[in-house]
């Protein structure tokens, strides 16, 4: 992924955030995707809700594993630290950043081969450990990167640009989110921009493992007729399940006006969550009642939105028991036990 | 007359043939401690299984007051408690030895042998008396049995008294049925055999300033001292007991005293694979971190040592080796690992290694290896083994310069950042090491890189330019040479008259020393140098080049430490010639003594 500088002109008139910051400080380099990627529309909806969070730049840490969707941390807040791993393998680089500096806010993007087939296991345990990331699955049905080849998640029936169907069923990762007990499930689509970038204020700011599917259509090899991922049939089939703001801590007062038939969730730090459209009966905190709802949607439907949360869950830190200061930062003085407790303990070695 | 029936104090073996379950192992460790608090010179070794209850296991007590503590295998006394393995124990008593059998149920006629004595002790019958308990019936027949060599060798009574108290210190109904127990055999044996046998033992003043610790103790506790905080691992015999004693200590040490919170954060990880990458998650977000592990989980961590090595990432791994390939025998000792890890990972990789001999190096090279890996910024293993690792060593007390500071190599903070013009850039301006500053993530946005495994110029941009891509990795190869000057120097000890050189490693150390000593009395004296560490630096070059051959004596079929020296000094092959002893139980002199003689 050669890396292409852009040109740093800012219009004067760009809105600032807090940190007097405009929305091009958290670009990163040119994409070099293919024109009209959906990755590169995440992209910017990442780089829309970390600009609205008032995010710190250097206070975020972007990791991805390998694939075309693992490209993208280059294309977003330069400022950051970002790490490009290995194939698969990039919750269990994640669980060890965390581990190591519990203040960053962690971003991981992944795709579908990279999260449901050869890192399944280490995505499973991320979540079961409640490792506090956001865990972005840029999910097209099919490997674009060695050129068409199907993925775990593609549809039964959907065809591949040759015209060979799917045969084996998917893997779906918001019903492997929820099996599992995520803390944060939702789904969303590329194109639709307002949907997804609420959703990812929501999961940067969720204490724990917020994983956000998000169907990306892949132009150059997946977009035909036929295919399941494709914008068309995404769009046709869309079914957003639940539509949401999010509402930052300062702005608290307002988040209680909630209209009659909705739920507003608290985030952890006191940030709210407002289901401003939701199913009748829906309640996006009861793990059973979702997977049900899931369950009861036609079998093409596209079910989008921020689908479970449970705020309040202990995070793979608190789990832990660890310390409150970044483990890095702790003072080596406070690490060693020192030279007169090595001569005392060694009295039980005889 | 044969010197087995000639009187000879601390200056034998002892074989305890048991099954595995049955509560052997405290009963073995206490005769082992109790001797080394007579203050001989004593090593232990555990033979046992890949298996929780019901197959063989055995343990072997070597005394030797000149401190030789390689096995010995000849044994003087066998304590032969597991029926299913009495035709193979009784076998192995030397000439003129003895045999401690459970006499509750006549032994077969088969078995009897003329040139060794026989002892009987009704072991099951006198604990079948005594005990109600079904489990303290099996349980006790241990500590029967040790009470009964506590008078057949001479062992002091209120060693093994004081021993027994802090044991089972606040747990008294255990306490007495020990007692118990113990008085039983000791009584026996008194009013039935002579005591003590020809061999015996006598206090001795040899294990000052000495202590009684396993490797994977010695390897934990190196990384408290280290500083470690991140710890991941997946749980692999006989690597499991380096985390075990990790959480241990961690527990005693780093519970913060005013947040009451914990100081360190230990994850099990779901597979290896996992173990190495949140090793090196944590190790490029600025925590010391490490992975314990064994061969299999070696083989997988391949590709993340591959990463962490172009990446420039510092790791700390901890390779227990047991025998292999595939699951081998993993309650087995060797050397097999050595040319995996030295090369781990696919494409052009080579890693620092660190090679302890014994629990006192364990200790300080898990030190070493966290100021290397970050001096360095690359993946340090250091390469112990199951006999290192998991049996008890008699060792000089570990010792701690209170002025120690980590190492945490090139690092820029804000400070260094703000000072800086212009961009960050990952991987250029090396020191003399060939070593580029590094930047934690959360510090500075003046600080930001991308890290990847993907080719990567100087600069850390992505890259497939050949000239780029050459660069970077030519400045990698340097910088491993570069770390050949802060390896621990090898051991050498050099002999008079020496007509040839004798390398080894790690473990075989003990059996090595005392076999060149056995040889230099029998008029063939050789030189001796122990390699410590990989890269290899000029000592070893100069040792190899002053010698018209060498023998390497290592633990495995393929001669992976002898391949290592031709493929990364100037040696040559024919130069080398090789003793493998790789079935799995650590070496002994003869093993040594014979592999050489053999091929003058």
């Amino acid at each position: 992924m050669p890396s292409i500088a852009k040109p740093i002109a800012t219009h004067p008139t760009l809105q600032r955030n807090s940190l007097g910051l405009t929305i091009r400080d958290y670009e990163g380099s040119m994409s070099t995707l293919c024109a009209g990627c959906g990755h590169d529309s995440i992209t910017a909806a990442v780089i829309r809700a970390l600009w609205e969070l008032d995010t710190e730049p250097h206070m975020v840490a972007k990791l991805s594993g390998i694939g075309c969707s693992s490209k993208t941390p280059t294309y977003f807040v330069s400022g950051a630290h970002g790490f490009n791993s290995a194939h698969g393998r990039m919750p269990a680089i994640a669980t060890g950043a965390a581990a190591a500096n519990r203040d960053l806010l962690y971003i991981g993007v992944s795709g579908d081969g990279d999260s449901l087939s050869i890192g399944l296991g280490q995505m499973c345990h991320a979540i079961r450990r409640n490792l506090r990331m956001a865990y972005i699955l840029e999910n097209n049905g099919v490997y674009g990167l060695t050129k068409g080849q199907f993925s775990a998640s593609s549809d039964i029936g959907s065809k591949s640009k040759r015209g060979e169907p799917n045969r084996m069923a998917p893997i779906d990762p918001v019903r492997l989110g929820l099996a599992l007990g995520a803390t944060f499930v939702a789904r969303s689509f590329s194109g639709d921009k307002e949907q997804l970038v609420p959703i990812l204020k929501a999961a940067f700011t969720h204490r724990g493992f917020a994983l956000v599917d998000v169907v990306s259509p892949c132009v150059t090899f997946n977009d035909h007729e036929g295919s399941t991922k494709s914008y068309k049939h995404t769009r046709k089939n869309t079914l957003r399940a639940t539509q949401a703001d999010f509402v930052p801590p300062q702005s608290e007062i307002l988040a209680q006006i909630t209209k009659s038939g909705t739920t507003a969730v608290t985030m952890h730090d006191g940030s709210v969550v407002n289901f401003t459209a939701v199913p009748k009966d829906y309640d996006p905190t009861d793990r059973r009642k979702v997977a049900a709802y899931l369950d009861d949607q036609p079998a093409n439907a596209v079910v989008t939105g921020l689908l479970f949360i449970d705020p309040n869950a202990p995070d793979m830190h608190e789990l832990s028991q660890s310390s409150p200061t970044p483990l890095r930062d702790l003072a080596y003085e406070k690490l060693c036990p020192g030279s007169a407790e090595l001569e005392r303990l060694q009295e039980e070695f005889r | 007359m044969h010197d087995v029936l000639r009187t000879r104090v601390n200056d034998f073996a002892v074989k305890l043939a048991n099954v595995n379950g049955t509560g052997s192992a405290s009963a073995n460790g206490l005769l082992m401690q109790a001797i080394f608090r007579m203050g001989i010179p004593v090593c232990g070794k555990n033979l046992f299984p890949s298996n929780i209850q019901g197959l063989p296991t055995w343990y072997e007590i070597r005394v030797n007051k000149d401190g030789y503590s390689a096995r010995a295998l000849d044994y003087d006394l066998m304590v032969a408690m597991n029926s299913q393995t009495y035709d193979r124990d009784i076998k192995e008593v030397r000439p003129g030895g003895y045999l401690l059998y459970d006499s509750s149920w006549p032994l077969d006629p088969d078995l009897h042998r003329e040139d060794i004595t026989f002892l009987g002790v009704p072991l099951a019958e006198m604990c079948n008396q005594h005990f109600e308990d079904p489990r303290a019936r099996i349980l006790m027949k241990n500590i029967a049995y040790a009470g009964a060599m506590v008078a057949t060798l001479d062992i002091d009574m209120e060693v093994v008294n004081a021993l027994l108290e802090e044991k089972f210190a606040g747990k008294k109904a255990l306490h007495e049925s020990n007692r118990k127990a113990l008085q039983l055999g000791y009584q026996y044996a008194k009013d039935h055999f002579e005591c003590p046998l020809p061999f015996r033992l006598e206090k001795m003043d040899s294990n000052q300033g000495k202590i009684l610790i396993d490797g994977n103790t010695a390897t934990a506790l190196g990384a408290i001292y280290a500083g470690c905080t991140v710890a991941a691992w997946y749980p692999i015999t006989p690597a499991t007991s380096v985390m075990d004693g990790f959480k241990a200590f961690c527990e005693q040490y780093r519970k913060d005293p005013e947040t009451g919170k914990n100081n360190y954060l230990i994850l099990q990880a779901e597979d290896e694979l996992a173990a190495i990458g949140m090793v090196l998650g944590a190790s490029w977000n600025g925590a010391r971190a490490f992975t314990s592990t064994a061969g299999p989980g070696l083989s997988l961590m391949n590709e993340l040592l591959g990463f962490g090595y172009y990446a420039e990432i510092p790791a700390v791994v901890v390779d227990v080796q047991r025998v292999g390939p595939s699951t081998g025998m993993p309650t087995r000792t060797q050397q097999s690992d050595l040319l995996l890890a030295a090369y781990a990972s696919h494409g052009d990789t080579r890693h620092i290694l660190l090679f302890p001999a014994n629990p006192h190096e364990c200790f300080h090279f898990a030190v070493k290896a966290f100021d290397l890996a970050e001096r360095f910024q690359t993946p340090v293993i250091m390469m112990s083994d199951l006999d290192i690792g998991m049996n008890d060593w008699v060792v000089p007390r570990l010792s701690w310069d209170d002025a120690y500071r980590p190492d945490r190599g090139r690092i820029l903070d804000a400070e260094d950042l703000e000072k800086k013009i212009g961009k960050f850039q990952r991987y250029h301006n090396e020191d003399e090491n060939f070593v580029a500053a590094r930047t934690l993530p959360g510090v500075s946005e003046k600080g930001s890189y991308f890290t990847r495994g993907s080719g990567h110029n100087k600069f850390g941009g992505y890259t497939e330019m050949p000239d780029e891509y050459q660069e970077v990795m030519d400045r990698l190869k340097k910088k491993h040479a570069a770390a050949a000057k802060f390896i621990p120097e090898p051991e050498l000890l050099r002999r008079e008259g020496a007509r040839f050189g004798v390398i080894a490693m790690g473990g075989c150390d003990p059996a090595v020393r005392e076999a060149l000593d056995q040889l230099e009395r029998q008029g063939t004296p050789a030189d001796y140098l122990r390699v410590r560490g990989f890269p290899f630096g000029e000592v070893v070059e100069k040792f190899l080049a002053e010698h018209d051959f060498c023998f390497v004596v290592e633990q495995s079929r393929d001669a992976q430490l002898r391949s290592l020296l031709t493929l990364e000094t100037a040696v040559a092959k024919d130069k080398l010639r090789s003793v493998l002893v790789y079935g799995g139980f650590p070496l002994s002199s003869r093993h040594v003594v014979q592999g050489i003689l053999s091929q003058l």
